[in-house]
């Protein structure tokens, strides 16, 4: 009896010492339900779109279709990948992006690690001249002016060029390499190995993390760009990017068509299946390789996110 | 080329001897010039070449002929600017969005970082915040695509929740009415980016001591005050400047989502300074007045800077320049 009792007591005490204010467990109640909310927003809508891509189009105009198909089809891929403008456009978007990041990465990274190296002189002035860029932008037409003098437009080159150099991706590498011995640099040297070498056999291989940022960073970009197309390459079909393609899909009905001539021809030949449920496969497609890849790299982006905000 | 004139500069005052090691400097440091000065280059002729573009609109431009030969007719097209109703339209609209997701993009990426901190289970708190990204990366065409259909009278969840809730009888032409476009351009803002921009605060929360936490679990302060004065003081010089940086892109809130979310029945409350300079500019040919424009959007966006800078560096002793 007695053990018992003082365990009891002793029970009390603790979960005395444990517990909460009643207001402290009120804010926990609500900061758990908001983080429900939040997760259910971001992520039903994605939900309701894949699950709309799959179902049979004449069953979804029936509606009530929230996150599993009723009636489980694959036509509408097939569909899509019977058009032969979407398949251009994959390939191009697939094209600018690795070459896109490629190139971004190997300028952004030789330009960074230049201004990290202490004695160089011009760092200072480069540096302003970067940072400049990040507030003040010449704006839409004298941009388009531009590549107009550049014989740029109706070209793949205008997806590349104009981006090479960002000034932020810059800053997130120096900033990291800033972060790494300097002395790793002063070694080197006193082997006799020059600027170049520094940076292409010891400063390159070490700065994997900033540059899987930065490459996130432009690969996303180039992935999901569709004004420049829209600007540049729109009336040149062998040159439009899939993103292209699924606004002029998607604007086609919201919109008078106007600009979409070509998404009201693909609604025709694909009588069988409703515009909506293409136009959700068609979403689906264009957002999965994202999808795969940026889980991954998180605890990257998130390091590189806050360097560069601290730096610039 | 720029490194060689920028060294005979700086050794034009100095003696011959501090000449020659200025040279011998630089002579050394070749490899750092060759692997810069290309990409100096390249931000020139990208990025402020355009800036050159600026003289278009105080001239009559034509394509295809030479500057010299283009026929200047100074602030004619600013005129024309201020003197046509629709931009004062345009303008309010660019405002309006940009307060609002502005404000928006500020109160509520801290109220997430800061409830997101009080999640004890890491897994949770993982989760929560790898989903939250997740329409950051998503292109604003599909983040468009999925608003509208989310919003649409036929199956939109919004308009089938609502009206399964009986709140409304019919459903909700969104997209069709003006009257709707900024709160849905700012919602569509607040989907895609708050689990984004709420990274750089949660970095700066974490950097806060614990022991601040625990001397006030010791003197009993509840979570609720933890978060008001602690935390919160803690964010503080993060918030400032990133309430400076967004302040600084007021009018650069871009266009793509009032491109992509607009159409003809809204486009009194969707169209944006850009697509002003867009439509009424480029699609028309008429060049030099698009260029004035994009001027006065660049103007007034430093203006507001340098402003918004200098005051809450005269307040509060943050800045970030």
């Amino acid at each position: 009896m007695g053990t018992v009792k003082s365990t009891t007591s002793a029970g009390r005490m603790k979960s005395k010492l444990k517990s909460k204010s009643p207001l402290d467990r009120m804010l926990e109640v609500f900061v758990y339900l908001s983080m429900i909310v939040v997760t259910v927003l971001t992520i039903y809508p994605f939900l309701n779109v894949l699950a709309i891509s799959f179902n049979d189009s004449v069953d979804t105009v029936r509606g009530g279709i929230t996150i599993w198909p009723r009636q489980f089809t694959l036509r509408n891929y097939e569909m899509i990948f019977s058009f032969s403008g979407l398949i251009t456009g994959f390939k191009i978007s697939v094209l600018r992006t690795v070459i896109g990041t490629l190139a971004g990465l190997i300028s952004g990274s030789m330009l960074a690690y230049t201004l990290a190296r202490r004695e160089f002189q011009a760092r200072k002035f480069i540096s302003t001249f970067l940072a400049i860029t990040m507030y003040v932008s010449g704006g839409l037409i004298p941009g388009f002016i531009l590549m107009k003098d550049l014989h740029l437009i109706n070209t793949f080159a205008v997806y590349i060029l104009p981006g090479l150099v960002s000034a932020f991706n810059v800053f997130v590498i120096r900033s990291f390499i800033d972060g790494l011995p300097y002395a790793l640099q002063e070694s080197a040297k006193l082997d006799g190995a020059n600027d170049f070498t520094i940076y292409w056999r010891v400063i390159l291989p070490l700065c994997k993390p900033a540059l899987a940022t930065v490459a996130l960073f432009l690969a996303v970009g180039q992935w999901n760009s569709w004004f420049d197309t829209y600007l540049f390459n729109g009336s040149n079909e062998s040159l439009t990017t899939l993103q292209y393609e699924l606004m002029k899909i998607l604007q086609s009905t919201t919109t008078s068509a106007t600009n979409s001539q070509d998404a009201a021809n693909m609604a025709q030949r694909m009588a069988q299946v409703s515009p909506e449920s293409v136009k959700m496969a068609i979403t689906i497609i264009v957002t999965v390789p994202i999808l795969v890849v940026y889980p991954f790299l998180q605890k990257y982006f998130v390091k590189g996110m806050t360097l560069g905000a601290v730096k610039s | 080329m720029k490194a060689i004139t920028l060294k005979t500069e700086n050794g034009y005052k100095k003696t011959e001897q501090s000449k020659r090691t200025a040279w011998k400097v630089f002579k050394n440091q070749k490899y750092l010039y060759f692997m810069s000065i290309p990409f100096v280059l390249w931000v020139f002729v990208f990025q402020y070449l355009p800036l050159w573009g600026w003289t278009m609109a105080f001239q009559k431009y034509r394509p295809g002929a030479s500057f010299f030969e283009q026929k200047w007719v100074g602030f004619e097209h600013f005129r024309t600017l201020f003197q046509d109703d629709h931009f004062y339209q345009v303008l309010r609209n660019t405002l309006a969005m940009s307060f609002m997701g502005l404000i928006a993009g500020f109160i509520i990426p801290v109220a997430f970082a800061l409830m997101l901190n009080e999640v004890r289970s890491q897994v949770m708190k993982r989760f929560v915040q790898t989903v939250s990204y997740l329409p950051h990366f998503v292109s604003w065409v599909v983040a468009a695509g999925i608003v509208t259909k989310m919003l649409s009278t036929d199956g939109g969840v919004v308009n089938s929740l609502l009206m399964s809730l009986n709140i409304i009888d019919q459903p909700i032409q969104f997209m069709a009415q003006g009257q709707w476009f900024w709160g849905i351009v700012t919602g569509a803002d607040i989907w895609k980016e708050t689990g984004w921009n709420a990274i750089i605060y949660l970095a700066a929360i974490s950097g806060i001591g614990p022991e601040l936490y625990e001397a006030a679990r010791v003197d009993g302060a509840s979570r609720l005050r933890q978060m008001w004065h602690i935390t919160l003081p803690g964010i503080r010089p993060t918030i400032i400047v990133l309430l400076i940086m967004s302040i600084g892109h007021l009018l650069g809130t871009g266009f793509e989502k009032q491109f992509l979310l607009g159409n003809h029945l809204v486009i009194d409350y969707s169209e944006v300074l850009d697509l002003y300079a867009l439509n009424y500019g480029l699609a028309m040919g008429r060049y030099s007045f698009g260029t004035a424009i994009n001027i006065f959007n660049s103007v007034i966006s430093l203006i507001l800077l340098f402003a918004a800078n200098g005051i809450f560096k005269r307040f509060t002793n943050e800045s970030i320049m």
